[in-house]
């Protein structure tokens, strides 16, 4: 199992609910100060000031997911703006035009691919190293998928988004290879957009098979979705070659829930259960709540106990608030389990009905 | 001789410094998105937002103007989401896309309030001719929404066809309504078919007849011609049988995703007089040129020579609000220049 690595030592309880997050966070007021004066040209904040600012923000943000409790951490990506413009910039054959609406007064800086793409220089390798030099906790790097990558950028160059994909898993996967040598042993592929467009589930996988192809079996891979009908994906993703699927529940109210009881959910779940859009910090009931449903799906043995999506759309204040009562919750639930006040075996015999 | 016309679809995106001065305004949580009032400070904003798309397409050269909608935070849900008898919930996904709205949810009798009215009113004080409305179709409108309080499906997207109906009644004069459809195609009407029946609660309980008689309900308040616009593919058959039924005065066909199925069905069963024909791709930064987007028209018409157009509607294939600012108006300007371009064979 690639779980048990993840365990603390000084961990009490017998139950072990691995406790973690999706990835992004809140940047601190700041950081984004540090960006706007490295971004005017009037102003003498240089290059070297700029990733100064970013280290502080990375150490201190790697910091405060410890001092929430998590199991396994992340720096809460301080370094990158945005999940696909980051690793565009990093991707030779891409470029940009402006900001994009997601949702509401949410934007990102889509990017058109106008020729053919090639790895240039490096996207999150220093950012692990820096990262675990700093933590006392194991680190957890979340890296965006090629299907995401090629199907939220403008495909101007190849004939379809399905060829832009594959020849972007091999980008990523010259990457994962550089994680894995520099000591990374929990990736999490983001492939938000499998929701978008379920009907090309077939094609993730082909990415992932790609990408995995030669990542040795002590390495956690996760792949996390979210918002979309999973009945439309699930249980085809089962086939794909990763260890645990981190899906978001907790916005829709767990309506999706029963989708993933039958066939056996068979991999490890990370299930989201505070909601990364609502400002309210749910208390450590609701959360519990919210962790006994996902028992439903999986034993405790196989479920990681996380929020629906990044966090950084939320006050930092809040956004502390939920992973802090994330890990109460998850610690909470793990003692009734201990005492057998949860019967640990419930998901086999929904499964089974 | 067919006339060609060059318009949009609307729903543009915001420009880049509104984008920041909204956000900073509003907030960028669900909560913050826009409601039934606004304060003077933003309302002023989203003015000099709309005076600015007008000028864009009137730079542009575009024959027909339409107010832009940069106020739809919710895109095509934005008439139910900002309605008085609707709860605002969690955020969905809309459509195939990477982009959500907040899930309209209609808890009491739909009226209309004249929020997109009000809209038209400020746009007609700027725009002297080719005033062109925009309103998600009924059937897409009721689609986005969820109802809670008619409990019939039916029932419930007549309602919503008599409540945009009481909208598009209430508007100043425009020369062209389009109705963006989209959910004719991605989630079209199964009530009675065969085929696809079980997949979603509202579609299979509407019959085609059902969405001829919403679009009839709203075609029938306003003095104007009429356009349905379905995209993201073609119409199955019956679909596109029960929309030509209803009294509109053109129909639209989205020839960037699904070119060969749309003109099969203008092949098969014949279509309106005038039609919209979706051109340019609403959704890739690759800026077509005038003469491409003639070559379509041309197209189009050599593969349906039974077909005599008096207007086409020369149009994006989707909404605009997809693009980056300088690559929306480069779009603009191509549907003009196509439509204008001297034709030399």
């Amino acid at each position: 199992m690639t779980r048990d690595q993840f365990r603390p030592p000084e961990h009490d309880n017998e139950h072990f609910l691995l406790t973690t997050v999706v990835g992004s966070y809140p940047k601190p007021k700041w950081l984004h100060r540090a960006r706007d004066m490295w971004n005017d040209d009037e102003n003498s904040f240089d290059d070297d000031d700029f990733e100064e600012a970013k280290d502080d923000a990375s150490r201190l943000i790697t910091k405060e997911h410890e001092r929430a409790g998590l199991d396994v951490v992340v720096d809460g990506e301080m370094r990158r703006n945005e999940m696909v413009e980051y690793f565009a910039h990093r991707i030779d054959g891409c470029e940009f035009n402006g900001p994009v609406k997601v949702w509401g007064h949410n934007y990102f800086d889509k990017p058109s691919v106008v020729d053919e793409v090639e790895y240039d220089e490096e996207w999150l390798i220093s950012e692990y190293e820096f990262t675990a030099a700093v933590a006392d906790r194991p680190v957890k790097v979340p890296i965006t998928g090629p299907y995401t990558l090629a199907n939220w950028s403008f495909n101007e160059a190849y004939e379809t988004d399905e060829e832009l994909a594959y020849e972007l898993a091999e980008l990523v996967n010259e990457e994962i290879e550089g994680l894995v040598e520099a000591g990374a042993r929990y990736i999490q592929i983001d492939e938000p957009a499998l929701a978008t467009t379920p009907d090309d589930h077939a094609i993730v996988g082909e990415c992932l098979e790609r990408i995995t192809a030669d990542v040795p079996d002590d390495v956690r891979l996760c792949l996390h979705v979210c918002y979309g009908d999973y009945s439309r994906i699930y249980p085809e993703i089962l086939d794909f070659p990763v260890d645990e699927f981190d899906i978001e529940l907790c916005n829709k109210d767990y309506e999706q829930l029963d989708v993933f009881l039958d066939p056996e959910f068979t991999k490890d779940l990370a299930v989201g259960v505070v909601d990364a859009h609502v400002g309210e910090v749910e208390s450590v009931e609701e959360i519990e709540s919210n962790i006994r449903k996902a028992l439903e799906i999986v034993p405790p043995e196989q479920l990681t106990i996380s929020p629906d999506c990044g966090l950084k759309l939320l006050p930092r204040e809040v956004a502390y608030g939920k992973m802090e009562n994330l890990v109460q919750a998850a610690r909470n639930v793990e003692a009734d389990l201990d005492a057998g006040e949860i019967s640990a075996g419930q998901s086999q015999a929904v499964a089974d009905d | 001789m067919t006339r060609i016309v060059s318009t949009t679809t609307g729903l543009y995106p915001l420009p880049d410094t509104a984008k920041d001065e909204l956000s900073d305004l509003k907030g960028n949580q669900k909560e913050d998105l826009i409601g039934p009032d606004l304060d003077d400070e933003t309302e002023a904003v989203y003015d000099g937002v709309r005076a600015d798309l007008i000028e864009t397409q009137a730079d542009a050269g575009l024959d027909q103007v339409v107010e832009g909608q940069a106020r739809w935070d919710d895109m095509l849900a934005h008439p139910l989401a900002v309605h008085e008898a609707v709860e605002t919930r969690g955020i969905v996904r809309y459509y195939d896309n990477n982009n959500f709205y907040r899930e309209p949810v209609v808890t009491d009798e739909l009226t209309a309030d004249g929020d997109v009215a009000a809209e038209l009113e400020d746009a007609a004080t700027q725009v002297d001719e080719g005033l062109q409305a925009v309103l998600p179709g009924p059937y897409s409108l009721a689609d986005l929404g969820t109802d809670e309080h008619y409990g019939d499906s039916a029932e419930y997207l007549a309602a919503v066809a008599e409540f945009l109906a009481g909208e598009a009644g209430a508007f100043p004069d425009v020369e062209t309504l389009f109705l963006l459809d989209p959910s004719l195609v991605e989630n079209p009407p199964r009530a009675g078919y065969d085929e696809g029946e079980g997949e979603d609660a509202f579609s299979d309980a509407i019959e085609g007849e059902a969405v001829t008689d919403a679009i009839d309900t709203l075609a029938g308040a306003v003095d104007a011609e009429v356009v349905v616009y379905p995209y993201w593919g073609a119409l199955d058959e019956k679909t596109h049988a029960h929309v030509l039924d209803a009294d509109v005065d053109a129909l639209g066909y989205d020839l960037v995703s699904e070119p060969d199925d749309n003109v099969y069905n203008v092949q098969e069963y014949g279509t309106t007089d005038d039609v919209a024909l979706g051109l340019v791709d609403g959704q890739n930064t690759l800026v077509e040129s005038p003469e491409t987007v003639r070559e379509r028209i041309d197209w189009f018409g050599e593969s349906t020579p039974s077909e005599e157009y008096g207007t086409v509607y020369a149009v994006p294939n989707t909404e605009l609000f997809y693009l980056p600012e300088n690559k929306f108006e480069a779009k603009l300007e191509t549907l003009a220049n196509a439509a204008h371009l001297e034709v030399t064979a």
